[in-house]
């Protein structure tokens, strides 16, 4: 019950607190009216009964604010007192409050928003059952220096892995595959992604569909029935949320596919491009499903308790050799690696996102710095009063505290306006970095606000904590002694203010090299040459269903049409056909030997990208012939033994012999047969941000079905492509409705695309660099007008004696630049550093790249000879007889 | 007759507490009893006074009410709750072994 009377009692002086100081003056008035009365009847008069009582009660508000000592919330009503105090400080100077308050909300916003971005996608688990036991198992090629080691993984090999080992409680696997989605009822073609999972995949990712079923184990086998897995999107895009669809028909390339399940909504692996799921096996014709040496799958694993990742990965290591061994003539890998899921799944924007969280809190430290900076000078400017009152008294945590309370006002109010600007730009943020894995379980919870709540206080006890102990303390009295008249003021307190600055300088810099490297890399990126045409290029995508598209003339046929009629367009230079155009994707590769040289450097099988082109791709792409002829429009159908090769093809494994008359086998439709080498054309590259790569092209108007069923239209164009796009599709339409054309896209938006997220990361980076330097800047623009007004009678006195106006000038520059230049060296050595550790998201740019560090100092030094001129002509021009006169 | 003694440390609050005990009583009353009681010995300062009773009365000892006095004027009586009764006890108990160990010591020496 005790407790009760207290929280009654803590609650009553907490909300009556006015009240209960009134009827304490009450208590306090009956006891003086009782001695009072007492003294009246020892015979006293009235008046001398009242001063004698008031003499034996001392100072009644003494007893009345110690008694109010003994309440609770006294520290509240303290920090209430502080709060006024230093709001009344801050809105007498409202320009240095707005500044140093939208400075903290932009650092703290922006370390807010990443900071939830970098928990959702890097730390939080997947949303799969005991995620912290699923790993990636890959196949990993002994000698291999292309990649990071971790190879995909071929069916067969997954298929052994799974029958014949056992240290992994199970193993799933999948594969991304597309398809031309129609309904029953000729419904608008759609070109839709889609992965085939095996049937244990979702037991082992421990997730349950929404409705219906998952896969049965007799449905993932070669000739099982044909069923599909919606997911949420698809589900309620294309279908209206209506789980009346279950047990429905939906063609997947002319093929009828049972519906017989939805994923949760929550599911989005692999990403949210993924709109249906298959059985692993029908994505694989038999020769697939059973071939060691074709790689495409990822495989999934769930830990048995009790054996560790690396114990179960070495059995199927183990198994893997026995593999290699028995496959020794194809590309089949030695060893197995693993590593963890999550880090599987973020393992590509790791380590941009850590960038970008380093150069927000880099940020956020300049800004504190800056603010530090500015409250110092504030300290400087009330001196005077801050030794008055601790000569009357003032104790030194007082006031210390209160200044603090001035720094937490400031950042408080800070916070809460970068909270709520994070809580819009996080999405946003989220938004603009394509392809994000999770992005969509980015949210701001509980967590995220106790994160911005110490960040404040963080904030504030760093940009407080300096002024606040310099500006009191041992030296304070000084400031009484010090004579009006007195030369040069107080240098300790300049000095402070030089090293806040050189360390924001520093940083400064440091952010601005990192910016400079990342802002490079991004315009190499989007200036690399992909070794073709690259303006006024559309490229539009097709896929022909096998089950129409069965034989080779009729692909050809249709193939034929379609170069015949985008060519006809108006506005149409020239068009041609291919798999992949330059900087689309990797599309595939395949190993190779050539005949004509046996050697024994080719028992390793080399291997090499593939592409289908028709006879004008090249001339269309304007890719150079080096050596013999492009494709002729005879060679097609099954006189198809003819291929192109790309130089670094003809440099790498024919150094420097004519390869044009040579041969190539290579296993294109299934068994490995010679192909004839036409010619060799110039390099292009499958990804902007990757070497090229030895690339042999193979004819389109061969025709064989799948291998060459699907293709790219390639145009150039007279004017502005994309308004071509309309048209050309006019024109497939009427050859067939039901087929979808997809990724209708410039050459420059393929560009676009793969180089968004750099250029969102240098964008970002750059910004906060932009920031910083300004802040930077703003800092050296205040120590400077401090050090001019503290030594302008100094100043006075050396021009009245004849000083040189230059002299003078240069002797604040000097005094202004001295902590720039230091700040400076640190800096560089700083950049070196973060350049080292971004090493590998920078392209085309080496992290000491000197014309980056050379631009960087440039700007940096430009923006702070301008911040300090103004203070140092201000000092040249001034008028002696004023300075002197100035008291 | 010297200056009162002052209180021996820590001891103002046993005194509050077995002094309204038996009956709530204001803070004039409570003084005036102690000087009383104590033969004009102990005198408690209003200073030291009025903040014990507000301590008491914050850690839940003792519960005031505003009720008449004889004269009809309002004041703030003190009584003890169920905690503080079982507090003097303590409170007692721990003084008389304290007083005992300290007589103990001045005669036996």
């Amino acid at each position: 019950m005790r407790w009760l009377e207290r929280f009654r009692m803590s609650l009553m002086v907490l909300f009556c607190r006015q009240a209960a100081t009134a009827r304490l003056n009450d208590e306090l008035e009956f006891h003086l009216e009782e001695q009072i009365a007492e003294n009246i009847a020892h015979g006293l008069s009235p008046d001398e009964a009242r001063s004698a009582a008031l003499r034996a009660f001392g100072n009644p508000t003494l007893v009345r604010d110690q008694t109010i000592s003994n309440w609770s919330w006294n520290w509240l009503e303290k920090l209430a007192r502080d709060v006024r105090y230093g709001a009344r400080t801050l809105t007498r100077s409202p320009g240095f409050a707005l500044i140093a308050i939208l400075v903290i909300a932009l650092g703290i916003g922006a370390t807010t928003s990443l900071f939830t971005i970098v928990r959702a996608v890097l730390l939080n688990p997947l949303p799969f059952r005991d995620p912290e036991k699923l790993v990636m198992v890959y196949e990993h090629f002994r000698g291999s220096t292309s990649g990071d080691g971790f190879n995909v993984v071929s069916p067969a090999d997954f298929r052994d892995w799974r029958e014949k080992t056992h240290g992994f409680q199970d193993v799933a696997a999948w594969r991304r595959y597309g398809f031309d989605l129609t309904g029953e009822h000729a419904e608008v073609p759609e070109v839709v992604q889609a992965a085939g999972g095996s049937w244990n995949l979702f037991s082992v990712l421990g997730t349950q569909p929404a409705f219906g079923r998952t896969f049965a184990p007799e449905e993932d086998m070669q000739g099982g029935r044909h069923v599909v897995l919606l997911t949420w999107s698809l589900f309620q895009r294309r279908f209206g949320g209506d789980a009346s669809v279950l047990g429905t028909q939906i063609r997947l390339d002319s093929t009828p596919y049972v519906i017989i399940g939805v994923l949760p909504r929550w599911f989005t692996y692999p990403d949210t491009h993924v709109q249906l799921w298959v059985p692993y096996a029908s994505t694989f014709s038999p020769r697939e499903f059973d071939a060691h040496d074709d790689h495409q799958s990822l495989v999934i694993a769930r830990l048995k308790p009790g054996v560790s990742a690396a114990a179960a990965t070495n059995q199927v290591g183990a198994l893997q050799y026995q593999i290699h061994l028995a496959n020794a003539t194809k590309p089949v890998a030695e060893e197995a690696r693993y590593r963890p899921m999550l880090e599987d799944v973020v393992q590509d924007v790791k380590r941009p996102l850590i960038v970008l969280l380093c150069a927000v809190a880099c940020m956020l430290l300049i800004a504190c710095l800056n603010v530090s900076n500015l409250l110092v000078a504030r300290g400087a400017a009330r001196r005077k009063e801050v030794a008055v009152r601790s000569a009357l008294g003032g104790g030194r945590l007082t006031l210390i505290r209160e200044q603090m309370t001035e720094s937490l006002l400031i950042c408080f109010a800070g916070g809460t306006i970068g909270v709520l600007l994070s809580l819009l730009a996080t999405h946003w943020l989220a938004s603009q970095w394509q392809d994000l894995p999770r992005a969509e379980a980015i949210h701001v919870d509980a967590l995220v606000f106790v994160f911005a709540f110490g960040l404040v206080f963080l904030t504030a006890l760093l940009a407080g904590l300096i002024p606040a102990i310099s500006s009191t303390g041992k030296g304070v009295f000084a400031a009484l002694q010090e004579s009006s008249r007195s030369i040069g003021g107080s240098t300790s307190r300049a000095i402070l203010r030089k090293a806040l600055l050189t360390v924001e300088i520093a940083l400064t810099v440091t952010l601005l090299v990192s910016a400079g490297l990342l802002f490079k890399t991004f315009l190499r990126l989007r200036t690399a040459d992909l070794g073709c045409a690259m303006d006024h290029v559309l490229t539009m995508k097709y896929g022909l269903p096998e089950k129409q598209y069965d034989t080779r003339e009729k692909v050809i046929a249709f193939h034929d049409s379609v170069r015949e009629r985008v060519g006809r367009l108006p506005g149409v230079r020239a068009a041609g056909l291919v798999s992949t155009p330059p900087g689309g994707g990797y599309e595939g590769d395949d190993v190779f030997t050539i005949p004509e040289r046996p050697s024994s450097s080719f028992q390793l099988q080399y291997d090499a990208l593939y592409r289908t082109v028709d006879p004008s791709y090249f001339t269309v792409m304007q890719i150079p012939l080096l050596r013999g002829r492009f494709f002729t429009d005879q060679e097609r159908l099954t006189r198809d033994h003819y291929i192109v090769i790309s130089k670094k093809f003809a440099d790498q494994f024919f150094s420097g012999d004519n390869p044009v008359g040579k041969h190539i086998s290579v296993a294109w439709t299934g068994k490995s047969e010679p192909y004839e080498i036409t010619g060799v054309v110039g390099d292009t590259l499958w990804s902007v941000t990757e070497p090229t790569k030895a690339t042999m092209y193979f004819p389109i108007l061969s025709g064989i079905p799948d291998q060459t069923s699907w293709a790219t239209i390639v145009v150039r164009t007279t004017g502005d492509p994309l308004a071509l796009s309309i048209p050309i599709q006019q024109q497939i339409a009427a050859l067939d409705p039901a087929l979808p054309v997809y990724d209708i896209l410039t050459i420059q938006q393929i560009l676009g695309k793969t180089t968004a997220s750099q250029s969102f990361s240098a964008t970002l980076v750059l910004a906060f660099a932009v920031v910083s330097l300004l802040l930077a800047a703003i800092g050296l623009y205040g120590v400077l007008s401090y050090l001019v007004t503290q030594r302008i009678r100094e100043l006075g006195i050396r021009i009245a004696l004849g000083a040189q106006r230059s002299q003078v000038l240069q002797l604040v520059l000097l005094d202004g630049l001295r902590p720039v230049f230091i700040g400076l060296l640190i800096g560089l050595a700083g950049g070196a550093v973060a350049g080292a550790l971004i090493r590998s998201i920078l392209y085309g740019t080496s992290p000491l790249d000197p014309v980056v560090f050379a631009a960087m100092v440039g700007c940096l030094l430009l923006t702070t000879a301008a911040s300090c001129a103004l203070p140092a002509i201000r000092a040249a021009r001034m008028d002696p007889m004023l300075a002197l006169r100035n008291e | 007759m010297g200056k009162p003694s002052d209180l021996v440390q820590g001891t103002l609050d046993l005194l509050i507490l077995k002094t309204i005990s038996l009956e709530p009583k204001h803070g004039w009353a409570i003084a005036k009893r102690i000087q009383q009681i104590s033969n004009d010995v102990l005198q408690v300062q209003q200073g030291s006074l009025y903040p014990a009773l507000h301590r008491l009365e914050q850690q839940g000892w003792i519960r005031a009410r505003w009720n008449e006095t004889e004269t009809g004027r309002q004041a703030k009586f003190y009584s003890l709750t169920a905690a503080g009764r079982a507090q003097l006890e303590r409170e007692e108990e721990s003084w008389n072994r304290l007083s005992t160990a300290i007589n103990l010591i001045v005669e036996g020496v």
